[in-house]
C-alpha cells in the first residue's frame, strides 16, 4: 500500500449471470482526495462502488484499508460502514419526518435510551463546523435538497468515515447548491477524507476533483492526474474511440434544412391541455427534426405530451398528413403513426420487470391488436434486429430490462418506438441520465432517421445538443409558445433571450 | 465450460417460479410416502349407481382441487393486472349458484323437472357473475380503490344477495343430469370437476397463447402509466381481468352446486378466496402485481387442495385443522419468498465452489 | 372530490347491496296500524334477521302466523344481527308503548339497562330461542331449546338400536356454538362410557355440506371402517351421503351405515321418509305457540311458574316418520 492511501482495491472480480462486470480492476484513494469514478453507464462504477460498500461480495481481488493489517473483507453494508466507508446516495436515503438531530444519530446509538438535549447539541456543532444552513431540531423534510444531501455527508463525517462515496450526489441540485457542496468536500478534503465522486457533468469533475478513475467496459482505463488529462481525452477514454464524433454531427446537422411549401405530417392548431399549457400551434415537415425548448417546467413536455394524447387534451385541432384526426388517447396517436419517448424513463417508459424483448415489442403489439400476437420466433428476431441495431448491451434478449444501465434502457425504449415505424417520433429528454456514448448515438440516429424521411421532435436540456440535431426550435416560457427560431436565429445567445424575454 | 453450464442449471432451478409448488408438492408427497404409501393407491370402484370410478387420494385432490385451480386463473389475471385481490369469489359463487338452481328450479323450490336446460342457467350465471366482476373492476379500474377494499362490499353483500335470488329458499335440483358436473357422467372413472378444471385451464393458455392478454395485464400491472403511454387501456384490462375472474367463479359455482345439487348460501365456498389467494403467492406471483406464471398459480391450487387432503387423511383433530394448515402456509409462502430463494441460490453456489476448490486440490 | 364521490359510491352501493337481501339493519314495520287501541295486545317482536338460516326462516315465519290481529294481537316486528341496532329496536318499541317485548338477542351481553327502562315502562319482556346474561328479574320468561337435551336424545336412539359395535364418523359444527357443544357433548360422553363406542374421526366442517363429503371422502380413501354418521346439522349429513354414494357404500334403513343429521329440514325428512336416513333431531324453531300460552295466561292474571321454559323436541326415526311429520315439522 503506498504511504498515504487510505483505499486500495486490487484486481476485483465480479461475475453475474452472463455478464463479467468487474474484470481485474485497481483502484486508490488516498487520504485528502478527491477522485473522480468515470465511465459510461455499464462500465463497472456502480459495480465497484457495490462491492466497496458491501451491496455485493466480490469474485475475486483484495481491498485494503488505512489502519487495518492485511485484507479486509467486506460482506454487507454494515461491514463497511464499521470500517468507515460511507456512501451518499444521489436519492436521499434518511427519514424525512425526523429531525436532523434525529437523521444525524438514527441507527447509530448503542443504548436504547438517548439523551436528547446531548444529541442535539453534538448536531448543532457538526452542523456548524461544517457550515451547514439547518438547525438540529428542524424536521428533514423542511430543508431544501441540498441541504438534505449535506446533512447526510455530515452523519456520514461524523460516524469517523475515512472514505466518502458521493454517488451522483448533484443531480437535483441547482448551481449555487453544487457550489455549496463543493466547498463542504474541499472543507472534507483538508480534514484528510478521501473522497470518491461519482458524477455524468464533466465540468463538475473538472472544477473539484483532484485525480480519475475511467473504467470502460468492467475494465480499468487508467488512473489520471486531473491536470494531464483535457476533457475531450476524458471523453474519448470513456468511449474508447478517438472523439471527432461529436464534430462530425455539428457538421451534418446542416443537411436537415426542410423543404418548405408543402403539407406539413403533423400540424396542430390551439391544442391545449389539463395541464395548463396555453394553446400552441405547431408543425413538422417530412424529414424535419425540431425541438422544443425552454426552462424546466416552461411546458415544453406538456405540449408534446397534448400532442400524443397523453394528458387529457381540452382543446385544438390535430392534422396528420393535411387531415384532421381526434387524438383522445395515446393509441389514437399512434395509429396516426406517433410516436412518444416520455421524459421520464423509469416512471413513464420502462416496464421494469419485463424483459427487453417485451420492451421492444409492446407498442408494436398493442398497435398489431389484441387477438394477434407476434409468434415468438418472430419475436425473438425483431429483438435481435433491434438489440444489435442500437447496439444494446444487454445479456439476453429475455434479460428484465431493469437490470440494464440507464442508457441500454433508453436505447431499448427507442427501439421500441422504431419498431412501430413511426412517421412522426417525438423524444422527450432521450439523452438525460445517460452516459456520453449513448447520447452521441442517439443525436446521430435521430439526423440519420431524419434523413430517411422521419420527422422528430428532439427535446433536451442541454441546448447544444438542439443546436446541433434541430433545424428549428420552439420556445417555450411559463407554458407559453413565446417564439420560434430557425436559420441563423440558431444560436445560445439567442435562445437565452427568447427564454428570457427581454428582446422584445 | 460444462461446469458453470452446470452451475446455471442448478440456479436457474431455484429462479424457476414452478419451483415451489413442485417442491412443495413433492415435501407432500414424500411425508405421506413415508407415514402412509396408501396414500398413493388408486382403485377401481363402483358409486351407488353403478358407475365406474376411481378411488384413491390422489383422485380427491384432482377431484376438489378444481375448483380452487379454476379460481386461481382468474384470481392470478386480477392480482396481475390491479396488483391486489379479490376477496369476494366466495360470495360470488353463492351468487352464481344460486342464479343456476333459481333457473333451473323456477319459482318451485322442490320442482321434479328441470325448467330450462342446464346450459342456459350456467350462461345467465356466467354473465351474473360477470356483472358483479365488473363491478369489482370498474371500482378498481375507474375509482382507483384498492382491490381488497373494493371487493370487501360484494364479500359482506354476496351472500345475502344469493340468498336474495332464491327468496331464502334452499332450491334443490332433482335431475340426475345436473349431477354430472359436481360428479361423475357415467362410463367414466375420473370425476368430471377435473375435465372442466383442464378444459378451463386449456382455454385459458389457447388465450394467453392467441392473445396479448399475459402481456398487457402484465405490462398494467408492473407500469400503469407507460402501459397507457403504449396505447394500452389500462382501465380496460383491469376490468377485463375481473370479468374473467367472474366467468371462473360461474364454473365454480356450476360445480359446487352440481356436488350436491344445492345450495347453502352462508357455507358454500366458505374462505375460498383465501385459498385462492394463496395459490397465486404458492406459485411464486407476486401479490403486488406484475409478472405472473399461470401454470405455477394451478399447480398452488393443486398443492393447497393435496395439503388440506393430507391433513383430513391424518384425522388432525377438528379445531387444530387451520392452526396446522396455517403452519405449513407460513412455510411454504416463507420459502417462495426472493430473499429466500437467493440464499438458496447462494448456498448451492458456495457448495459448488467448495466443491471446485476441493477437486483441483 | 374524487375521494367523496368515492364515498357515496361505496355508501350507495352498501345500501343497495344490503336492502336489496331483506334488509341488515333494525328496519320495523308496524304488522297493522290500523287498529290503534281496540283491545288488541301490542308486541315488539326482536329477531334476527330472517336470512340467517333455515332455522330462522321458520322461525319468523311461525312467529309472523300466531302474532296476528285474528288472535288479538298487534305486532311489530325487528330484524337484525347487530345488538346495538336490536338494543336501539328495542327502545323504540318501548316509547311506541307496547305491551310485551320479544326477543332474540344477537349477543348474550349489553340488555341490562335497556331491560331495565322496559320494566320500569310495565312492559313484560320473553325471551326465545336465545338467554341473555341478565339478572332474571328482567324478563318474566324465557323459551329455549336444550342443545344438549337434543344430544342425548340423538345418542340415546342411536344406542337404541343395539349394535354390536358403533365405529363413527363424527361431524361437528361450527366450534363453540350452543348446538355443536350440545350435540358434541353427548355423544362424548356416550363414547368415553362405553367400550364398544369408537371413534373413527371427529371433525368440524363448520355446518359445511362439501366440507362434511371431503372428511367422509378421506376416511374412505383410508380405508377406514365405520358403520355410523353422526353429523351435527343436516347439511353436513347430506355431504356426507354424497360421499358414500361415490363410494358405492350404502346408507339408511337396514343398511351398512347409520346416518344421523339434525334441525329437520324439509328435505332431510323427506330423506328419512324414503330410508336413506335414519335419524334426524328437531331443532324447535316454533316458539310462537309457547309465548302464546305465556301471554294468555298473564292476561288472565295467572302467574308463571317455570320461568325458563324448554321446548319439547323431537327426534324422528326413519322406521317410524309418516308424511304429516315431514309436513308438519319439517323447516
Amino acid at each position: 500500500m503506498k504511504d498515504n492511501a487510505v483505499l486500495e482495491m486490487k484486481g476485483i472480480d465480479k461475475v453475474f449471470p452472463g455478464v463479467r462486470a468487474l474484470q481485474n480492476v485497481d483502484f486508490t484513494l488516498c487520504e485528502g482526495e478527491i477522485h473522480a469514478l468515470m465511465g459510461e453507464n455499464g462500465a463497472g462504477k456502480s459495480t465497484l462502488i457495490k462491492v466497496l460498500t458491501g451491496v455485493y461480495v466480490k469474485d475475486g481481488g483484495q481491498i485494503f484499508l488505512k489502519g487495518h493489517e492485511g485484507e479486509v473483507h467486506i460482506k454487507s453494508p454494515q461491514d463497511a460502514q464499521n470500517l468507515g466507508i460511507s456512501t451518499v446516495y444521489q436519492e436521499i436515503t434518511l427519514c424525512p419526518n425526523l429531525s436532523v438531530a434525529e437523521n444525524m444519530f438514527i441507527g447509530r446509538s448503542k443504548s436504547a435510551t438517548l439523551n436528547w438535549s446531548q444529541m442535539n447539541k453534538a448536531t448543532s456543532e457538526i452542523l456548524q463546523s461544517l457550515d451547514i444552513p439547518a438547525t438540529a431540531t428542524m424536521q428533514l423534510s423542511n430543508c431544501s435538497i441540498a441541504v438534505q444531501q449535506m446533512i447526510a455527508i455530515a452523519r456520514a463525517v461524523d460516524m469517523e468515515c475515512k472514505v466518502l462515496i458521493l454517488d451522483e450526489p448533484t443531480s437535483s441540485l441547482d448551481d449555487n447548491e453544487v457550489a455549496k457542496l463543493f466547498k463542504l468536500m474541499r472543507d472534507l478534503k483538508a480534514k484528510g477524507v478521501g473522497i470518491i465522486f461519482v458524477t455524468h457533468f464533466l465540468d463538475q469533475v473538472y472544477e473539484v476533483c483532484d485525480k480519475i478513475t475511467v473504467l470502460r467496459d468492467g475494465q480499468l482505463v487508467g488512473e489520471y492526474e486531473i491536470e494531464n488529462l483535457p476533457r475531450l481525452e476524458l471523453v474519448s477514454k470513456m468511449l474508447g474511440k478517438e472523439m471527432d464524433d461529436l464534430s462530425e454531427i455539428k457538421e451534418s446537422s446542416g443537411e436537415t434544412q426542410a423543404v418548405k411549401d408543402e403539407i406539413p405530417v403533423v400540424e396542430v392548431n390551439g391544442l391545449y391541455s389539463n395541464t395548463g399549457i396555453k394553446p400552441f400551434d405547431f408543425y413538422i415537415n417530412k424529414g424535419e427534426v425540431n425541438g422544443f425548448t425552454g426552462l424546466l417546467g416552461s411546458g415544453r413536455s406538456e405540449c408534446v405530451r397534448a400532442i400524443f394524447g397523453a394528458d387529457r387534451v381540452l382543446g385544438g385541432t390535430v392534422k396528420v398528413n393535411g387531415k384532421e384526426v381526434k387524438i383522445k388517447a395515446p393509441i389514437d396517436a399512434m395509429k396516426n403513426g406517433i410516436g412518444y419517448l416520455p421524459e421520464d424513463r423509469k416512471v413513464d417508459g420502462i416496464i421494469g420487470d419485463l424483459s427487453v424483448r417485451e420492451n421492444i415489442l409492446l407498442a408494436a403489439q398493442v398497435l398489431k391488436g389484441f387477438l394477434k400476437p407476434y409468434k415468438r420466433s418472430e419475436q425473438y428476431k425483431l429483438a435481435q434486429e433491434y438489440i444489435s441495431m442500437l447496439s444494446i448491451k444487454t445479456a439476453s434478449e429475455d434479460t428484465p430490462i431493469k437490470s440494464l444501465s440507464g442508457g441500454n434502457q433508453q436505447k431499448v425504449i427507442l427501439a421500441r418506438w422504431l419498431l412501430t415505424h413511426p412517421e412522426y417520433l417525438i423524444l422527450d429528454e432521450p439523452t438525460r441520465g445517460i452516459d456520453i456514448g449513448t447520447k452521441v448515438d442517439i443525436q446521430k440516429l435521430v439526423l440519420k432517421l431524419a434523413g430517411e424521411g422521419m420527422s422528430v421532435t428532439f427535446i433536451s436540456s442541454e441546448t447544444d445538443e438542439m443546436l446541433r440535431t434541430c433545424s428549428r426550435l420552439i420556445v417555450m416560457r411559463d407554458l407559453n409558445k413565446v417564439g420560434e427560431l430557425s436559420g441563423d436565429d440558431l444560436n445560445q445567445t439567442k435562445i437565452m433571450s427568447t427564454i428570457a424575454g427581454g428582446d422584445k | 465450460m460444462e461446469r458453470i453450464k452446470q452451475r446455471f442449471v442448478i440456479s436457474n432451478i431455484f429462479r424457476n417460479q414452478l419451483f415451489i409448488p413442485i417442491a412443495a408438492l413433492l415435501i407432500i408427497f414424500i411425508f405421506n410416502l413415508i407415514a402412509d404409501p396408501g396414500f398413493f393407491k388408486i382403485t377401481l370402484g363402483y358409486n351407488n349407481a353403478g358407475n365406474p370410478l376411481l378411488n384413491g387420494y390422489l383422485i380427491t385432490i384432482l377431484d376438489y382441487g378444481s375448483e380452487l385451480a379454476i379460481l386461481a386463473i382468474g384470481m392470478t389475471l386480477v392480482t396481475a393486472a390491479s396488483g391486489g385481490q379479490d376477496i369476494s369469489v366466495g360470495a360470488a359463487i353463492a351468487i352464481a349458484g344460486s342464479v343456476i338452481l333459481r333457473v333451473l328450479c323456477g319459482s318451485d323450490s322442490r320442482s321434479e323437472e328441470l325448467q330450462a336446460p342446464i346450459i342456459v342457467a350456467f350462461l345467465i350465471a356466467c354473465v351474473v357473475a360477470a356483472l358483479f366482476g365488473a363491478f369489482n373492476g370498474v371500482l378498481v379500474a375507474v375509482f382507483k380503490i384498492q382491490p381488497m377494499v373494493a371487493t370487501l362490499i360484494l364479500y359482506t353483500a354476496g351472500r345475502s344477495i344469493a340468498a336474495w335470488i332464491n327468496n331464502n329458499e334452499l332450491p334443490i335440483v332433482n335431475d340426475v343430469r345436473f349431477t354430472y358436473f359436481g360428479g361423475l357422467i357415467p362410463g367414466i372413472p375420473i370425476p368430471v370437476p377435473f375435465f372442466i378444471a383442464a378444459i378451463c385451464v386449456a382455454i385459458i393458455f389457447m388465450v394467453l397463447k392467441f392473445t396479448t392478454l399475459g402481456l398487457y395485464t402484465q405490462a398494467v400491472g408492473i407500469n400503469e402509466r407507460a402501459a397507457k403511454l403504449n396505447g394500452l387501456n389500462p382501465v380496460a384490462i383491469k376490468i377485463l381481468t375481473f370479468v374473467i375472474l367472474g366467468l371462473c367463479v360461474a364454473v365454480c359455482g356450476l360445480i359446487k352446486t352440481s356436488r350436491l345439487s344445492t345450495i347453502n348460501y352462508s357455507v358454500i365456498a366458505k374462505d375460498i378466496e383465501m385459498d385462492a389467494i394463496l395459490a397465486v403467492a404458492l406459485g411464486g406471483n407476486a401479490l403486488g402485481g406484475g409478472k405472473f406464471n399461470m401454470w405455477a398459480s394451478i399447480l398452488g391450487a393443486y398443492v393447497i387442495q393435496a395439503l388440506t387432503t393430507t391433513l383430513y387423511k391424518f384425522n388432525v383433530k377438528s379445531n387444530a385443522l387451520p392452526a396446522y394448515k396455517a403452519v405449513v402456509v407460513i412455510i411454504l409462502v416463507v420459502a417462495s419468498a426472493p430473499i429466500v430463494r437467493e440464499k438458496a441460490q447462494e448456498i448451492v453456489k458456495k457448495l459448488r465452489a467448495g466443491r471446485v476448490e476441493k477437486e483441483v486440490a | 372530490m374524487k375521494k367523496r364521490v368515492l364515498a357515496v359510491l361505496m355508501a350507495a352501493a352498501m345500501v343497495v347491496g344490503l336492502t336489496a337481501c331483506g334488509g341488515g339493519t333494525a328496519s320495523t314495520d308496524s304488522g297493522s296500524a290500523s287498529s290503534g287501541g281496540s283491545g288488541l295486545i301490542k308486541v315488539g317482536i326482536i329477531n334476527n334477521d330472517p336470512n340467517e338460516s333455515g332455522y330462522r326462516t321458520a322461525n319468523d315465519k311461525d312467529l309472523k302466523a300466531t302474532f296476528t290481529e285474528a288472535n288479538g294481537y298487534e305486532a311489530s316486528f325487528a330484524y337484525s344481527l347487530k345488538n346495538d341496532e336490536q338494543i336501539a329496536a328495542a327502545q323504540k318499541f318501548i316509547q311506541d308503548g307496547v305491551d310485551y317485548l320479544l326477543l332474540s338477542a344477537a349477543d348474550t351481553s349489553g340488555w341490562d339497562s335497556v331491560l331495565k327502562d322496559a320494566q320500569d315502562a310495565g312492559i313484560k319482556v320473553i325471551l326465545f330461542d336465545r338467554t341473555i346474561d341478565a339478572s332474571e328479574d328482567l324478563y318474566v320468561a324465557s323459551i329455549v331449546s336444550d342443545m344438549a337435551q337434543e344430544g342425548q336424545t340423538a345418542v340415546d336412539w342411536l344406542a337404541s338400536q343395539n349394535l354390536p359395535e358403533y365405529n363413527i364418523i363424527h361431524i361437528q359444527g361450527v366450534m363453540g356454538s350452543a348446538a355443536q357443544q350440545g350435540r358434541t357433548g353427548a355423544l362424548d360422553a356416550k363414547v368415553a362410557a362405553e367400550s364398544n363406542w369408537n371413534i373413527v374421526t371427529q371433525q368440524t366442517a363448520e355446518w359445511n355440506a362439501e366440507t362434511a363429503q371431503q372428511i367422509v371422502q378421506s376416511q374412505i380413501d383410508a380405508g377406514a371402517s365405520f358403520n355410523v354418521i353422526y353429523a351435527e346439522n343436516d347439511d353436513m349429513a347430506k355431504g356426507a351421503v354424497a360421499a358414500l354414494d361415490a363410494a358405492n357404500i350404502s346408507h339408511g334403513v337396514g343398511k351398512d351405515v347409520i346416518v344421523m343429521g339434525f334441525d329437520c329440514n324439509k328435505w332431510a325428512l323427506q330423506e328419512l321418509l324414503d330410508g336413506n336416513w335414519n335419524y334426524d333431531g328437531q331443532c324447535n324453531p316454533f316458539q310462537s305457540s309457547y309465548i302464546d300460552e305465556i301471554i294468555k295466561k298473564l292476561e288472565a292474571g295467572q302467574t308463571i311458574s317455570e320461568k325458563v321454559v324448554i321446548m319439547t323436541e323431537k327426534g324422528f326415526d326413519a322406521t317410524t316418520i309418516t308424511e304429516d311429520d315431514v309436513n308438519n315439522y319439517g323447516i
